[in-house]
């Protein structure tokens, strides 16, 4: 399973990559194996607010529909238009062209909250 | 494609039946009908003859499956046998011909059936008030969670929540987005039944309905069903009854009895109508007294001998389906139910919890339950130790396909790991489930010599495992798609 080392993680399988004031948003390996060949993805409208741990957007699989939440409150600044086109690239690449939204954080303390990579890998440790 | 398509098979000039001389004097289309109306081309229909037509149906009636070919244990859906006499019923002149448009005076045969149909139904459910409009069970739960609304708003407060089960059917949750409510779930606690200490914590005068599906999704009765609903009523929530699950109960017990307000049945599912393959579809929503002056309009009603439709229901929340439901369905509902009977109804809802027990005591040691214990009409088993040897509840319904057999309900609920969800049904005979046992156990032994095999599936069927996300992505649904793609 595939963790990286500097990302940060929600129990709700998402991931955080902090850069400065905004947070990059996708879903895990784990996630993306266990929901099956995504087949479209609703995200926000740029500007649009979220609050901490709220669905902000779903992911529809063949499996089953699922929300993906907010990581952190602020305000989205960017949404990935290519998940329009070619949804299949949350499961090819999950951590880099799979990414979801960016947020611009409210509050840089929310981070703190977020799973570190040994963390997360805890969580799953627990499922397996 | 293993059968062409009757485009292919036509041959210029190949005919069915050949038409008599004309022995009247012949009048000219030019005649009758406006110019503008008239056709300067024949149709582009296809030149065949009628044995080439028939054998072209039967071929692909046997490239799908379907329960007239064998077991269909698709859980929660409930795919049970459709007795012919109920279609010969239906196709009967004085029902089959009738238009609903017809005047109600000549329509007194048909509105009689309905009426003798909300009496059988009532009587089943154990609750006063009725309608046979909604096409299904989901138009069912949208027709309730509007009810509720306009009884709340009625009373002063619409409220804002609707609280719904973690293992119920993703048409509630569904269903209150719909109405404009937020859904609130409750987790199921260790015995797979609703947390109660989390219901209490749940529910608040916000609360406008509480949908319980009984019994639940993972073939368990609700057994504190009656302390449910006496924490739904503390509040003023009314409580509803998904009948998803009404066969394990028809005979057996009442949503009457135990207290729901409003309780849905799929005439489909319960009563032996056609499931799948287009249908169409039957619902039919019960509710208790308080609820009635908010049901669709119009509804049926007898004076002395004669029946109505009364349309004056100022309360109502309006139509939810054009004139009054699918009635051929209502029909058919009703000869299975007459053809049954009350004791003959009651002996189909123990058969069917006696197969589901069956089945899953024969299979419970190659493949984990969810829960022990006995099940009502279905169980659900975790196909978490054939995941470890790397094949996924989805490989497994595909293997089920190379021997013949639907595969069951898998990923849901989804408070199931790698689920598979088992509902047999009443009418198979040991025989048939001891094949689907047998099946079953020879694909978990595969998952150890040959997990590829199982992987590859299927490979007997007419077409190999189909790439279901580029069917969700790129759906082609008619052969002109195909041309196109």
């Amino acid at each position: 399973m595939n963790v990286p080392k500097e990302l940060r993680y929600t129990k709700e399988h998402e991931w955080v990559r902090v850069r400065g004031q905004e947070a990059e948003v996708g879903i895990t390996d784990y996630a993306q194996g266990e929901l099956g060949d995504v087949i479209f993805v609703e995200l926000p409208a740029v500007g649009t607010r979220v609050s901490h741990m709220k669905p902000l957007g779903t992911i529809d699989a063949v499996k089953t529909v699922s929300d993906l939440f907010a990581p952190v409150s602020g305000e989205i600044v960017a949404v990935n238009t290519e998940l329009k086109e070619n949804p299949a690239l949350v499961n090819q690449s999950p951590y880099e062209r799979g990414w979801m939204v960016r947020i611009k954080m409210a509050a840089l303390a929310e981070t703190e909250s977020l799973l570190s990579a040994d963390g997360y890998e805890k969580v799953l440790g627990a499922i397996a | 494609m293993p059968e062409l398509t009757l485009r292919d098979l036509s041959v210029q000039g190949h005919r069915g039946p050949r038409l008599a001389p004309l022995d009247i004097p012949a009048e000219g289309v030019e005649r009758l009908l406006p110019r503008e109306r008239v056709r300067t081309e024949g149709p582009a229909l296809p030149e065949i003859s009628e044995p080439q037509v028939v054998r072209h149906f039967v071929n692909l009636s046997v490239l799908n499956h379907h329960i007239d070919r064998a077991i269909y244990p698709l859980g929660s859906c409930t795919m049970k046998y459709n007795p012919k006499l109920n279609d010969e019923v239906a196709q009967l002149q004085g029902l089959a011909a009738a238009h609903p448009l017809q005047p109600e005076e000549l329509s007194q045969g048909a509105m009689a059936v309905i009426w003798e149909l909300h009496g059988w139904l009532r009587a089943i459910m154990g609750m006063p008030a009725i309608t046979t409009h909604p096409a299904a069970g989901a138009q069912c739960e949208l027709t309730a969670i509007l009810m509720a609304r306009a009884y709340h708003g009625e009373r002063g407060n619409p409220r804002e929540e609707v609280i719904v089960p973690d293992s119920a059917h993703g048409t509630n949750p569904s269903t209150v987005n719909q109405v404009g409510y937020r859904v609130v779930t409750v987790p199921s606690g260790a015995d797979g039944c609703v947390d109660i200490a989390a219901l209490r914590r749940a529910v608040s005068e916000k609360t406008a309905a509480l949908m319980l599906t009984n019994p639940n999704t993972l073939g368990i009765f609700e057994r504190d069903v009656g302390e449910i609903a006496r924490i739904a009523h503390g509040v003023g929530a009314l409580l509803y009854l998904d009948g998803a699950n009404l066969n394990a109960m028809v005979g057996l017990a009442s949503p009457g009895a135990m207290e729901f307000d409003f309780a849905h049945i799929n005439l489909h599912k319960t009563f032996s109508t056609p499931h799948g393959g287009g249908g169409p579809g039957g619902g039919v929503l019960c509710v208790r007294e308080a609820l009635e002056p908010f049901l669709p309009a119009p509804v049926l009603e007898r004076a002395g001998d004669l029946y109505r439709w009364n349309h004056d229901r100022p309360r109502s929340v309006g139509r939810v389906h054009s004139y009054y439901g699918n009635f051929g369905i209502l029909v058919r509902a009703l000869c299975y139910l007459k053809s049954l009977g009350a004791s003959g109804l009651a002996e189909v809802s123990r058969e069917a919890i006696l197969n589901a027990n069956y089945l899953k005591a024969r299979l419970r040691d190659a493949y984990e339950p969810s829960h022990p214990g006995y099940c009502m009409h279905e169980f659900v088993l975790s196909a978490s130790r054939q995941k470890s040897r790397g094949v996924r509840a989805l490989d497994l319904g595909k293997r089920l396909l190379d021997f013949g057999m639907h595969a069951p309900t898998t990923y849901f609920p989804l408070i199931v790991e790698e689920a598979l969800m088992i509902e047999p049904t009443e009418t198979e005979t040991k025989a048939s489930l001891d094949a689907f046992a047998d099946a079953l156990l020879a694909i978990d032994r595969e998952t150890v010599e040959d997990p590829a095999l199982v992987r590859n599936a299927p490979t007997r069927t007419p077409v190999r495992r189909l790439d279901e996300a580029r069917a969700a992505r790129n759906p082609a649904v008619t052969w002109r798609d195909l041309e196109a793609g």
